[in-house]
């Protein structure tokens, strides 16, 4: 079975990103960009199973501008097969990125979608959910283990309270959590490797999918700001403040 | 105008975040609320309730089959609504798919009826957005919005059986963390520890007898549980919970933005950190610099 892995690029999850000064979005020009955290998980777990003889490939794709092109150079680096960009530069809503899924999905027949369970830029967490809809699929959210037998997937997921074991039939889609396993980095050799492994390169906008953003960005502000406080110097200090002065106690 | 809120309850009741989920869709009107599983008579209690429509065949809340009950009805509401947990995440983007409408999760206010505000780059910047989908799909954050009233309603109650034939994917088992304590998206106090914890022991040791005192829940920063010093559903942040206590104790912790993402709604802060360089005091309103080895004992003591 060939495993789908969708990916996509963000600014740095070490970056504290900046409102942009007209109030339209976060400041992107120049920063630091990576490959969303969850996604390398969703990624490295794919790569895992095709060690295990689960998988037979791992095809990455990711949807934006040109410059996603090196997040699936350094997928292929940590091990993809190959890999597809849907070339946009329209900022997409996880409605029309699940749309465009769908059209690879259907074009490149995947045995499973692995895919991150949000974007730390939108934080939305619902492109996976919507993908399974369109297709009918069954879906396993949050998941930190993932077992292949007989057709079938168990997942454990991370659920409010504890860990819920799931077992669905593939094709399914499954979004990483963080604890489902640790990335591995790209040695040079495979980095080099990386670059003569196939890329191929598709328009977004020749796919038939409608893009049309469905949420309009009134604006984008800075959250209030917390100011520092203060320090102090012992333990009964502290609790004093907390009772006459906070009062919180 | 009229709502759908999906509910969930917690040991019977229904929990506050549902509650504050209520609140927040009685802006739009009406409010029908949709409950899979346990005992609707608590749910029939609710104040601001028109109807409760009662689903007894799906005790786990799988989303396919879920999913699928909520868009055969989901025609008859302008807005489809429920408070951000594991199964509203899970479930509400696929009934958004299956609609065909783009999805707003983690909403922290609404400016009216097509346009909300929710947090982007883990907290870092605030979104306002406005939806031109016929059916708004929602998950809204319970800190956010005042919970309705838990007793004084009095709605009718409807029995609705789900869909069969989804026999794709099936529930295997669940292993729930057992815990006394109040639930960290609700606790008035939350003690969190991180990296500077040091080991599970210490977490026990230290943490539980302030917790015990002040009836607060126990967190961790994402350091502190992938070092398995904690479980999982005790991570506070961007990847855990979002929480708005009015007293929040960082013990050990250094606040990474994606921790910070979590706690800074919180009333008052609290800092105890060994590195007076730490950016968790860049937040704190009251911060301790020094060894929580002993600042924790003294801090018990003294409360």
């Amino acid at each position: 079975m060939k495993v789908l892995v969708p990916v996509k690029r963000v600014v740095d999850y070490n970056i504290k990103p900046r409102v942009a000064a007209d109030g339209r979005g976060v400041e992107t020009q120049g920063v630091k960009m990576s490959m969303n955290p969850f996604d390398e998980i969703a990624l490295e777990e794919a790569i895992r199973l095709r060690e295990k003889g689960h998988a037979s490939s791992v095809v990455v794709v990711s949807i934006g501008p040109q410059a996603a092109q090196d997040t699936l150079r350094t997928a292929m680096a940590m091990g993809a097969d190959q890999a597809i960009l849907v070339r946009t530069d329209a900022a997409l809503e996880p409605l029309a990125v699940a749309n465009l899924l769908k059209v690879i999905v259907e074009r490149e027949n995947p045995g499973l979608v692995s895919m991150g369970k949000q974007a730390i830029d939108d934080d939305m967490n619902a492109t996976g959910q919507i993908l399974a809809a369109k297709l009918g699929w069954p879906q396993a959210t949050f998941a930190s283990q993932v077992k292949i037998h007989d057709g079938k997937a168990e997942v454990s997921r991370e659920v409010d309270g504890g860990i819920e074991v799931v077992n669905v039939s593939l094709p399914a889609v499954i979004t990483a959590d963080l604890r489902l396993n640790e990335p591995r980095y790209a040695s040079l050799p495979n980095i080099m490797k990386a670059r003569k492994k196939p890329l191929e390169t598709l328009d977004a906008e020749s796919l038939g999918v409608d893009l049309t953003p469905r949420l309009k960005v009134v604006n984008v502000s800075e959250p209030p700001e917390r100011q520092a406080g203060v320090i102090v110097e012992t333990v009964d200090e502290l609790v004093h403040k907390l009772k006459t002065e906070a009062k919180v106690l | 105008m009229t709502a759908l809120v999906l509910i969930e309850t917690e040991q019977g009741t229904v929990r506050q975040a549902s509650r504050s989920a209520i609140s927040a869709a009685s802006r739009f009107g009406d409010v029908d609320v949709i409950l899979f599983g346990d005992n609707a008579e608590n749910a029939a209690k609710l104040a601001n309730v028109r109807k409760v429509l009662h689903v007894t065949n799906l005790p786990h809340l799988l989303a396919e089959p879920a999913a699928a009950l909520l868009a055969t009805l989901a025609e008859n509401y302008t807005h489809i609504v429920s408070a951000v947990s594991a199964n509203s995440k899970n479930i509400l983007p696929r009934l958004a798919g299956l609609l065909d409408v783009q999805p707003l999760t983690d909403v922290i206010e609404i400016k009216n009826d097509d346009t909300f505000v929710r947090p982007i780059y883990a907290g870092n910047a605030l979104a306002t957005v406005q939806s031109s989908d016929r059916i708004k799909v929602l998950t809204v954050r319970g800190s956010s919005f005042d919970p309705v009233a838990a007793e004084g309603g009095n709605a009718p109650v409807e029995t609705l059986g789900a869909p069969g034939g989804y026999d794709k994917s099936h529930f295997v088992k669940v292993e729930f963390s057992h815990s006394d304590r109040p639930e960290l998206e609700v606790a008035r106090v939350i003690i969190s520890g991180g990296k500077g914890v040091k080991d599970a022991g210490n977490f026990q040791k230290l943490l539980e007898p302030i917790a015990d005192k002040l009836n607060a829940a126990i967190g961790a920063s994402r350091a502190a549980v992938d070092a398995g010093f904690a479980p999982n559903e005790m991570q506070v942040g961007q990847t855990g919970k979002v929480v708005a206590p009015e007293l929040y104790i960082a013990v050990g912790l250094s606040g990474a933005l994606q921790h910070l993402a979590g706690i800074k709604d919180s009333r008052v802060i609290v800092a105890i950190n060994i590195d007076p360089d730490a950016p968790i005091f860049k937040v704190a309103d009251y911060g301790i610099v020094g060894d929580l080895f002993d600042i924790l004992p003294a801090l018990e003591k003294a409360l």
